[in-house]
């Protein structure tokens, strides 16, 4: 009885309200998403609104339930609740059906649901429980080949599903990784990497290799403090590359400029590691090393670019980058959508007052654009209270993490953090044009079970862990 | 030091967050503030402006005939999101017309400016109620598919096709122009339709609908707060008698030329024909384009509108002209008598045609004497006050200008030309500065020469006359209904610098000229109970045969109709001008015809040919 009393009060009551206060502005805004004088009683069941307060009011009993269970369910569970969400997802993707292109749902009698979305907290639950191991060094091999594997398992199967922005979610857990170990400069050279990508998809191959070289160069004067060797070596390579471009021209032949400048570059690493081997110049090693894969990686993405990603893929990247502009077909969502939230201005037009939302112009208004509703009905005031809730949520769980005396906990709540944050951000980032349509839910807002249940079960879990911290 | 950087990683992951969630906030301001397109892309979104397009005004005659009024026609328009597949041969055999027009229009709306596959664009216009009343019943088998009612002009009599001009839809130039009209607008193009385009079109209304993405009306925008309702186009009575119109239609039949028949007292034009005419049903609806081309192409040129645009030599008419410039200038009184022997003598010398000799001011006019007029006009440039040819001249076109020659009548038509009196300058030119005496320029005194008048201008002198001294601008309009009156410069008289008195001695010769007996050279067209006054003309033509011309008015002492006809290459103006103006004013004054052998013979009159030789 006396546990019990304590635990309640040591729920982290800052979060559930800002939890509840969320899921309840986005039952209002879905009910004005759907909005239709024919229905227009907020309590109609055969409306999505009516829907969401049914999954309202689960999600409730879910989350009291999280609550009641021992936390040691959790920590003791956790790999089977991984093994479960695993065996979920292959489930779906050989018996699922298929919604908007993915094999990504469960039927259960009439009701449906997303393995993804549950596979998120078992996933978050999974890697705490491999990092909680004492004197546990994430910079090791093995530990990263563990890591690798927890990750990549459910992100594959959900790629394989046709679920693109579902499984980019577990790209975000790196947070988790970066706070538990992993070194700054992993963490630049991964902001390096998502630069690259978009140069590529830009500029021309050669370019971004040639941006790639002049990158060593710098770091190769700023590091080496070898600025002589590297205004030689720049020169050298550059006369190579010029020398072989109007060979090529003068005897006739074409090459595309992309093969130039890995001819030069191929040339170049063989004299730069000789040199290095006699004058004992590490650094040069290691740039080689950087050379060699950003190189790599640079035309990897080319080719999955061209090759492999489909072309509505293809099509939201060029949108989102200006390379395309054709608001009348695959931009049309996005299009739609800046006009709805930029046409909300400073106060918005009002609840229920939104046109774009309530009647139509916006696709998938009520689940993956609800944030549509939120911007053009209650402006660019509504859309800060929203962002700001979010803020502050996520800043909490930050504060609630550091405050953990086991590191699991701790690593669970980063985890929490890293999927709502990433969920927060590509979302909203979608709806305003920062970042491309991939369809995945705003947390605790949008019209759906699964989605609400997913993030409310995530929360808890935590908010339960750490309301035991103390016993 | 391990807590450390733990603790600092802290702070740099909630800085990543806050700095992510700052990207947001900066893009949402930009959106939702800064730029402020959006606001309008999200009404062009939702909001329909659907027109409400009122009914044009009607057109009447004088006596209250109806001359043109609306009938109902139907755009037929798609909305390409909405469309499902169809029998599209079904389709085109309820609209008569070839299957494969029906997939051309589906490529041919898409080139209109401003196409949207989720609004409504014309697939087919002006569908007669005929087909659209089968359409109806049909319409919900082409989803898609929606009729919009529209007018089309309708001319129950078939007359007066460059008076009354026609109605064609808006072009980019015009709606550049005007903010009033938009794609799909009609807008009067010549005649009556043009010059009071803004009386008969009204005011177009607007009803603001919300529509869903689907293009489906939710509602009206702000309860209707900011719609408006159409406003109904002004009829206009105009002074045009429908029946004479017709009559002086019939009687240009197979001939070229114009009549123009003017109501002194006011200034109202009675009729206004140009021949060949045409039917104004052939500028109506979607066959416009395809007529008009072919009217454009015709060689008698249909569409050209003669009375205001043709312009001719007056001939022998513009004698009155002179003989009053004559009295008014001293040079010449009802008194004076010139000896003619055939001809006027001096220079080049100017024939005429066998009269007795001499004559007076009155009988020189019933029998044309041009030897008469030689010796008035020269007497006029070379009045030694004047001190110069140059000086004299100028008095002259003074004068002869305040008759309404030279320059732009006024009338309320488009298109007026201006004619003709030459100048100083113009000889200084053509000569050379003091190359030229009266003796030069002596054709003017019989109306050939550098003379270019309109038929307009011509009927405006008979008016004139008819009126011993001035002049109304000669206008169609009579009345435009539910205003106050008509333009005020139809109702402000001009008056001529002759002193009215010389005009009866004009009146007295036009008159014995018809009703004079022996050597009038208008017999032909004396009316038994009304007394005519008239003079015909020949007007020389470098072309080919000359014009026939003939002004006139009647009755003689209370005018109710001045009237001037012309009728190309036919010879002289007792010939055919004067009987057809004659019995114009005949069917004006008493609405019956006397002379049924007369009225046969011009009715039949063929003189097509003489304009095909001459070329």
């Amino acid at each position: 009885m006396q546990t019990r009393n304590s635990s309640w009060r040591g729920f982290d009551w800052i979060t559930i309200f800002i939890y509840l206060a969320l899921v309840f502005m986005g039952w209002l805004n879905i009910y004005a998403a759907v909005y239709s004088d024919a229905h227009s009683s907020i309590l109609d069941f055969t409306q999505r609104y009516g829907m969401q307060l049914i999954w309202i009011v689960f999600a409730l009993i879910l989350a009291l339930f999280v609550l009641l269970i021992d936390r040691r369910v959790y920590f003791v569970f956790a790999y089977l609740f991984y093994a479960l969400a695993i065996v979920l997802l292959i489930v779906a993707l050989l018996f699922g059906k298929v919604v908007n292109g993915a094999h990504s749902w469960l039927q259960i009698g009439s009701a449906g649901i997303q393995p993804a979305e549950f596979a998120k907290f078992a996933t978050a639950l999974a890697i705490a429980k491999l990092t909680n191991v004492y004197n546990f060094k994430i910079l090791q091999p093995k530990s990263l080949l563990q890591i690798g594997f927890i990750l990549f398992l459910p992100a594959i199967i959900i790629l394989l599903q046709n679920d693109t922005g579902s499984a980019m979610v577990y790209a975000a857990l790196i947070l988790v990784l970066y706070r538990e170990g992993l070194p700054n400069w992993i963490m630049l050279y991964f902001v390096l990497i998502v630069i690259l990508f978009i140069l590529v998809i830009i500029f021309s191959n050669a370019t971004v290799l040639i941006f790639v070289f002049g990158l060593t160069m710098l770091l190769f004067a700023i590091f080496g403090n070898r600025l002589k060797e590297m205004l030689i070596y720049t020169l050298a390579s550059t006369i190579i590359g010029i020398v072989l471009y109007y060979s090529i021209r003068y005897t006739g032949y074409s090459l595309s400029t992309t093969y130039i400048v890995l001819i030069a570059i191929t040339i170049g690493i063989p004299v730069a590691l000789i040199y290095a081997f006699f004058r004992r110049i590490r650094l040069i090693y290691y740039l080689s090393l950087f050379l060699i894969m950003n190189t790599a990686f640079t035309l990897s993405v080319d080719y999955i670019y061209h090759n492999v990603l489909a072309t509505h893929q293809q099509k939201r990247i060029n949108d989102l980058l200006g390379i395309e502009d054709d608001t009348q077909g695959w931009g049309y969502n996005v299009n739609q959508s800046k006009i709805a939230i930029g046409s909300g201005g400073f106060f918005g037009k009002g609840y229920l007052q939104g046109t774009q939302t309530k009647y139509n112009f916006v696709p998938e208004q009520s689940t993956d654009f609800i944030f549509c509703t939120v911007g053009e009905e209650w402006g660019f005031i509504g859309s800060l209270v929203v962002i700001s809730l979010f803020l502050i949520l996520l800043l909490r769980l930050i504060m609630i993490a550091e405050r953990q005396r086991e590191a699991f906990s701790r690593i669970y709540g980063y985890g929490v953090v890293s999927i709502i944050f990433f969920h927060v951000f590509v979302n909203i980032g979608m709806t305003i044009g920062l970042f491309p349509v991939i369809g995945i839910p705003l947390p605790f807002f949008s019209y759906g079970g699964s989605s609400l249940w997913a993030f409310t079960i995530l929360l808890f879990i935590f908010i339960k862990l750490d309301s035991s911290r103390l016993g | 030091m391990q807590l450390n950087i733990t603790t600092d990683k802290k702070y740099i992951i909630s800085g990543i967050i806050l700095i992510f969630f700052i990207v947001l906030i900066i893009k949402l301001f930009m959106l939702q503030i800064v730029e402020q397109s959006y606001k309008l892309s999200a009404s062009n979104n939702v909001l329909r402006y659907i027109p409400q397009y009122p009914a044009r005004g009607l057109i009447y005659d004088r006596k209250g005939n109806l001359i043109v009024y609306n009938q109902a026609a139907y755009d037929l328009m798609v909305v390409k999101n909405q469309v499902k597949a169809f029998d599209t041969t079904e389709l085109a055999k309820i609209l008569e017309i070839p299957p494969e027009q029906i997939k051309d229009g589906f490529i041919q709306i898409k080139k209109v400016k401003g196409y949207s596959p989720y609004k409504p664009s014309i697939f087919i216009k002006q569908i007669s109620s005929k087909i659209y009343a089968v359409l109806q019943e049909k319409l919900y088998q082409f989803p898609g598919f929606e009729v919009h009612p529209r007018t089309l002009r309708s001319y129950p009599h078939k007359i007066a096709g460059h008076l009354l001009g026609y109605v064609g839809e808006v072009d980019d130039e015009i709606i550049s122009k005007n903010p009033y009209y938009q794609l799909g607008d009609y807008i009067g193009i010549n005649g009556l339709e043009k010059s009071y385009e803004k009386e008969l079109r009204g005011v177009k209304g607007v009803s603001i609908y919300m529509v869903d993405v689907h293009n489906r009306i939710k509602g009206s925008y702000e309860n209707g707060l900011y719609d408006s309702t159409a406003v109904v186009g002004k009829d206009i009575i105009c002074g045009i008698d429908a029946n004479l119109q017709e009559y002086g239609e019939k009687l240009m039949a197979n001939k070229i030329g114009s009549i123009v028949a003017i109501e002194p007292k006011t200034g109202e034009v009675l009729a206004m024909v140009s021949s060949p005419s045409y039917d104004p049903e052939l500028l109506v609806g979607r066959d416009r384009t395809t007529n008009y081309r072919l009217l454009q192409n015709d060689t008698l040129k249909p569409i050209f509108n003669r009375a205001l645009m043709a312009l001719y030599p007056p001939g022998s008419t513009f004698k009155i002209v002179n003989g009053l410039v004559g009295m008014q200038e001293g040079v010449v009184y009802p008194t004076t008598r010139y000896g003619c022997a055939g001809g006027y003598p001096i220079g080049r010398g100017v024939g005429c045609h066998n009269h007795p000799s001499p004559l007076s001011f009155t009988q020189a006019i019933q029998m044309s004497c041009n030897t008469y007029f030689c010796y008035v006009f020269r007497s006029i440039i070379d009045k030694p006050i004047f001190g110069s040819v140059e000086n004299g001249f100028s008095d002259w076109k003074k004068h002869v200008e305040s008759f309404g020659f030279g320059k732009k009548l006024g009338i309320d038509l488009p298109n007026e030309l201006r004619g003709i009196v030459p100048s100083v300058n113009f000889y200084d030119r053509y000569f050379r500065k003091g190359g030229w005496n009266s003796l030069t320029i002596i054709s003017l005194s019989i109306g050939q020469g550098e003379l270019g008048t309109t038929p307009l201008q011509m009927a405006n002198l008979a008016a004139v006359i008819a009126n011993r001294g001035y002049y109304y601008s000669p206008h169609v309009v009579k009345e435009v209904k539910g205003t106050d009156g008509i333009d005020p410069k139809f109702t402000e008289k001009h008056y001529t610098t002759i002193d009215s008195t010389y005009f009866n001695y004009v009146v007295e010769g036009m008159d014995m000229a018809v009703n004079g007996g022996f050597g009038g050279t208008a017999l032909i067209a004396a009316l038994p109970k009304i007394r005519v006054c008239g003079k015909t003309g020949t007007a020389q033509n470098p072309h080919g045969a000359d014009h026939s011309v003939f002004i006139a008015f009647a009755p003689k002492d209370d005018p109710k109709i001045a009237i001037a006809v012309y009728v190309e290459n036919a010879g002289f103006g007792a010939t055919w001008a004067a009987p057809i103006a004659s019995l114009m004013i005949e069917k004006y004054l008493t609405d019956s015809i006397a002379r049924p052998d007369l009225e046969k013979l011009m009715f039949e009159g063929k003189l097509l040919d003489r304009h095909a030789n001459k070329k």
